[in-house]
């Protein structure tokens, strides 16, 4: 019960940004330590991975100390198996972040570089922690490197963006800390894997406010056009990429489990949310007239679609939440990334000014087509079978929020198509000069990997939704507060099979393969 | 024959130590020459300061239990040792903020000595166990505090917050001192515990005079509403000064009135539990709403130094040991950081020569990175952000409200945190977000004055703050068995 291999991956980056804030070099330099400290840190997770025992529902990977004890709060940190592929994309994204930031080559790049650093150690901090105050103070120090982040190397607008961000934010947080203090103070003790079920109202709402308005889902997106917009590019893709499924892993691990009887009760306030975020963010999507725009309102709509899946309380909805939570977080830092290559080149993201990019920079329309298609849920891609897990779970809970989620999806391929077309296609944009280069190798380094990881879950998405709850009993696990050892049994995305009591069959047919299985109503 | 009582002169080993070295300075003042007056002055101040957190920390260690001294006048116990170790110690980083300010040379001693002085008052107050005890030590300390404000007599506002501290801090005084009468009047007793021993509860004359002693120690502590003297004393004072008061008066005060509260009058503890619950919210409220609208930097701090009273008079209200130990535990970080946040401020008025503002505040953060940095990790601690000592602190406090049924208090402080996540965040925009070149300040040239002494207090303030985050357990035991001394 005391393994190192996640405190190594908190220390990675911290040694990493210590080690650039001291380093006597210059700002070159100082970029390719704080990449090489990323790609270490993936190096450390592929390790972690690889000894992960996917079959075993019960914290792995954990180490525990007391921190102060009279209020039992214990450093405490461990993954399940989800949490191994959120830490996994939360490594890959920021290493991807982090070299384009080194390539896009930052003004004062000390302080950037300690802090994507250090913004990195907590995002894999909020992913392990299994205490509630640890959990806190990893949530609320991910708000420091990316309050500076926004408001040194942001754009005009960024003192607005950042105060607002802030605003939304702190509200959150602090509902979520006078709920931990009632939490933890009633049970006795703030250990995640320990503390018993409640149903207090308050409290879950305490929880959920503070996860919405990160994630963020409808009433509680405020914050989210003036940061993404003025946001460097890579930082955006942070934001939305994983600090957004910072939120969804909270009610994962916390706003469900924890509180069974009254996220039960409030399904539907949740689900109705979700269901406009979806829709609401979709349309919006379609309607932004820069590519950011478009991005961002997705990113939006796709936070509405996992909480669906969430909520659907059964075992398709949350292996679909998980792999859709990685889809997304691939395909949205990828296409982030692209903006700020596109506006690197053009000065602008305003999709009337662009246009035919296309004509002579293969790569860069093979790279956005390839993502873009991925991201409107093509069959056979990653995304389709993220999506499709999502809604066949939610279709059980009730056939209408199944309805909801499908016309969406129509929606993603309008907004993801006019998206493609208005930046590759159709004549040339008064903003694309001729000499603007196709993408360089630097920028192919750091968004070649992502569609590959993209492409790779495509070809086996169960590799994550297989491997997210141990077996199948994913709905048991998180109704017991994930805290017991079930005993494992292997299902699969491609064949849906359950053994207890089939209530409704599903059959689907696209693009020649046939999507079966008998699934269980609870 | 007169009765000599038996003095443990051990226990009072903090106050002589400080007002030796206060003799000592004024010796100074008249017998070392004129150049190397203010570093030899600086130097036993210094020295003094260090002496007397030693003596404390021996005493905390050495008094288990909770004695009586000189005919029962004073306490020794940990609570009072442990707010003797946090005074002292502001102290010592007070002089070495002091440092580096340009003080008129024939008066450099005398300011150190008052400013030993002061401490020796608050070391002294803090073990008070009698109505006459407190009063003295009260105003031992108000006095050297009234004349230190106002002895930089070149500084605009000085004078002014000189006065303006003497008669409202007079005001308060007083009210301490009349409250106190009618409580002795009442019981006709002036210990701590005989007071309680009397049980005259409910008793009219008795609940005013315990208003008026809860009054008299609100205005020391700077809680809302008896906090009209803060921002005008905090802004006017010389900065060291300001930063002395800000975390050793503090300390002070809210350790005294706890003692008071809870030693002499459990019987009423229903009624100075919600007067001092209502005082926190005000001062949350209050201190929060009106740093909003500040643009002079010290006056944000004194208006978040009322904000940070409201918060550790929750702990205060919510009279149980979690409470004790969350007070104790709290004024550690509070007191670094709020040293720390002054000394950066002082290091900008020096650099500039002109009050400093969010305005010329601009640029800061990348012109001297450390002083940049740490002011941010301040700002981040006062906020109750994770990584510094004061999110353990208000997490503590939350706990010791929400251990009592106080969840109003935990609402009033969550809000009060939000608001006040404008104003310390928007310190660390003015010092990051914009370059000093859009302001067009005029550089007077040179590169600005390196002053190590300060960033050495500096450096000690950011550890204290960030250390007390990680080394929680250590302080919350010595927080722990400090608040065990207290009879709840």
């Amino acid at each position: 019960m005391n393994d190192w291999l996640t405190t190594i991956l908190l220390l990675v980056p911290l040694a990493g940004a210590l080690l650039v804030a001291v380093l006597p070099v210059s700002g070159y330099r100082l970029g390719s330590v704080a990449a090489l400290a990323s790609l270490v840190e993936v190096a450390f997770w592929i390790t972690g991975a690889s000894r992960f025992r996917f079959g075993d529902p019960s914290l792995q990977l954990a180490q525990r100390t007391p921190w102060f004890s009279d209020l039992n709060v214990s450093y405490h940190v461990g993954q399940y198996a989800f949490s191994v592929w959120l830490v996994g994309m939360t490594v890959v994204v920021m290493a991807a972040c982090t070299i384009y930031g080194w390539w896009a080559g930052r003004t004062r790049p000390r302080l950037y570089f300690v802090l994507m650093l250090l913004l990195t150690a907590a995002i894999v901090g909020v992913f392990t922690a299994q205490d509630l105050l640890l959990f806190y103070a990893f949530f609320e120090a991910m708000l420091i490197p990316l309050y500076v982040l926004i408001g040194v190397w942001g754009g005009a607008g960024r003192l607005r963006a950042t105060l607002t961000f802030v605003v939304y934010t702190v509200v959150g947080s602090l509902l979520m800390l006078a709920a931990i203090v009632a939490y933890g103070l009633h049970a006795g003790t703030f250990d995640l894997t320990q503390i018993p079920q409640s149903n207090s109202r308050w409290l879950f709402l305490g929880f959920v406010i503070a996860f919405a308005i990160k994630a963020p889902l409808f009433p509680f997106h405020g914050w989210l056009p003036d940061a993404y917009r003025e946001a460097p590019p890579e930082v955006a893709a942070i934001l939305s990429g994983v600090v957004s499924k910072a939120g969804l892993y909270g009610l994962l691990r916390i706003a469900i489990p924890k509180f069974p009887t009254v996220a039960h009760d409030w399904r539907v306030v949740l689900l109705v949310l979700a269901s406009i975020s979806l829709v609401y963010g979709s349309l919006l999507a379609f309607r932004a007239p820069d590519f950011r725009g478009v991005v961002m309102y997705s990113s939006l709509a796709q936070s509405g679609l996992i909480v669906l899946g969430l909520f659907a309380f059964n075992d398709l909805g949350y292996d679909g939440a998980v792999l859709q939570m990685v889809n997304h977080a691939l395909i949205s830092a990828t296409l982030f990334l692209i903006a700020g290559m596109v506006e690197r080149r053009t000065s602008t993201g305003d999709l009337r000014l662009l246009g035919g990019l296309a004509r002579g920079r293969p790569r860069l329309a093979t790279i956005v087509l390839t993502t873009g298609v991925i991201a409107l849920a093509v069959p056979l891609s990653s995304s389709f079978a993220g999506e499709f897990l999502i809604l066949a779970g939610v279709f059980l809970q009730r056939w209408v929020w199944g309805v909801i989620g499908a016309v969406a999806i129509v929606l993603a391929a309008m907004y993801m198509l006019r998206a493609i077309s208005a930046l590759l296609h159709q004549k040339v944009g008064s903003a694309v000069p001729d000499a603007a280069l196709d993408l360089r190798v630097g920028e192919l380094a750091v968004v070649v990997p992502l569609v590959a990881c993209l492409l790779g879950l495509s070809a086996w998405p169960g590799l994550v939704s297989d491997h997210a709850f141990a077996g199948q009993h994913a709905t048991e696990q998180v109704k017991s507060g994930l805290v017991l050892t079930s005993s494992p049994q292997k299902a699969g995305f491609y064949g849906v099979t359950c053994t207890v009591e089939p209530c409704t069959t599903l059959e689907f047919s696209a693009n020649g393969t046939s999507y079966f299985g008998q699934v269980l109503q609870r | 024959m007169i009765h000599k009582p038996h003095v443990d002169w051990f226990a009072l080993s903090p106050s002589l130590s400080l007002l030796a070295a206060a003799g000592l300075l004024l010796m100074v003042a008249v017998f070392t020459p004129r150049r190397a007056r203010a570093a030899v002055a600086a130097g036993v101040g210094f020295a003094g300061f260090v002496t007397a957190m030693v003596f404390a920390i021996v005493l905390d260690a050495k008094s288990p239990h909770v004695t009586l001294l000189v005919h029962d006048a004073m306490f020794r116990d940990r609570w009072s040792a442990l707010a003797q170790i946090v005074i002292a110690g502001s102290g010592a980083v007070a002089v070495l903020l002091s440092v580096g300010e340009r003080w008129r040379e024939e008066h450099v001693a005398e300011y150190y000595a008052l400013l030993t002085a002061a401490g020796a008052g608050m070391a002294f107050f803090v073990q008070a166990s009698n109505l006459m005890t407190l009063f003295l030590g009260l105003e031992w300390f108000s006095i050297a505090l009234y004349v230190l404000s106002a002895i930089d007599i070149d500084l605009v506002g000085s004078l002014e917050a000189g006065l303006k501290y003497l008669i409202v801090g007079a005001v308060g005084s007083a009210t301490l001192l009349f409250g106190s009468a009618l409580v002795y009047g009442r019981t006709g007793q002036l210990s701590f515990d005989k007071i309680a021993a009397a049980g005259h509860q409910h008793d009219a004359m008795l609940v005013v005079g315990l208003a008026m002693v809860i009054a008299g120690l609100m205005f020391k502590s700077s809680a809302a509403p008896f906090h009209m003297w803060t921002p005008d004393a905090y802004q006017g004072a010389p900065t060291p000064v300001t930063a002395f008061m800000a975390s050793a008066t503090k300390v002070a005060a809210l350790v005294a009135a706890y003692r008071v509260l809870a030693v002499a009058f459990p019987g009423d503890m229903h009624l100075w539990r919600l007067a001092v619950a209502v005082v926190a919210c005000v001062s949350l409220a209050w201190g929060n709403i009106a740093a909003l609208v500040q643009r002079n930097v010290k006056r944000i701090l004194a208006y978040s130094s009322i904000s940070h009273a409201g918060f550790m008079l929750i702990a205060v209200a919510a009279a149980s040991q979690l409470g004790g130990r969350a007070l104790e535990y709290y004024l550690i970080p509070y007191a670094a950081m709020s040293l720390g946040a002054f000394a950066v401020v002082a290091a900008r008025e020096r650099e500039l020569g002109a009050p400093v503002t969010l305005e010329n505040l601009a640029g800061f953060g990348w012109e001297r990175p450390f002083l940049g940095i740490a002011m941010w990790v301040f700002m981040l601690g006062f906020l109750g952000f994770p990584l510094t000592g004061g999110f353990i602190g208000k997490f503590y406090v939350f706990a010791a409200a929400y251990d009592h049924g106080y969840w109003w208090l935990i609402v009033a402080g969550v809000v009060a945190t939000m608001i006040s996540a404008y104003y310390y965040l928007g310190i660390v925009r003015a010092m990051y977000f914009r370059e000093s070149a859009e302001l067009q300040l005029q550089p007077a040239g040179g590169s600005p004055p390196r002053e190590l002494v300060l960033g050495l207090g500096v450096l000690v303030c950011l550890t204290v703050t960030v250390g007390s985050f990680f080394a929680v357990q250590p302080l919350i035991d010595v927080a722990k068995v400090a608040a065990k001394s207290l009879p709840l």
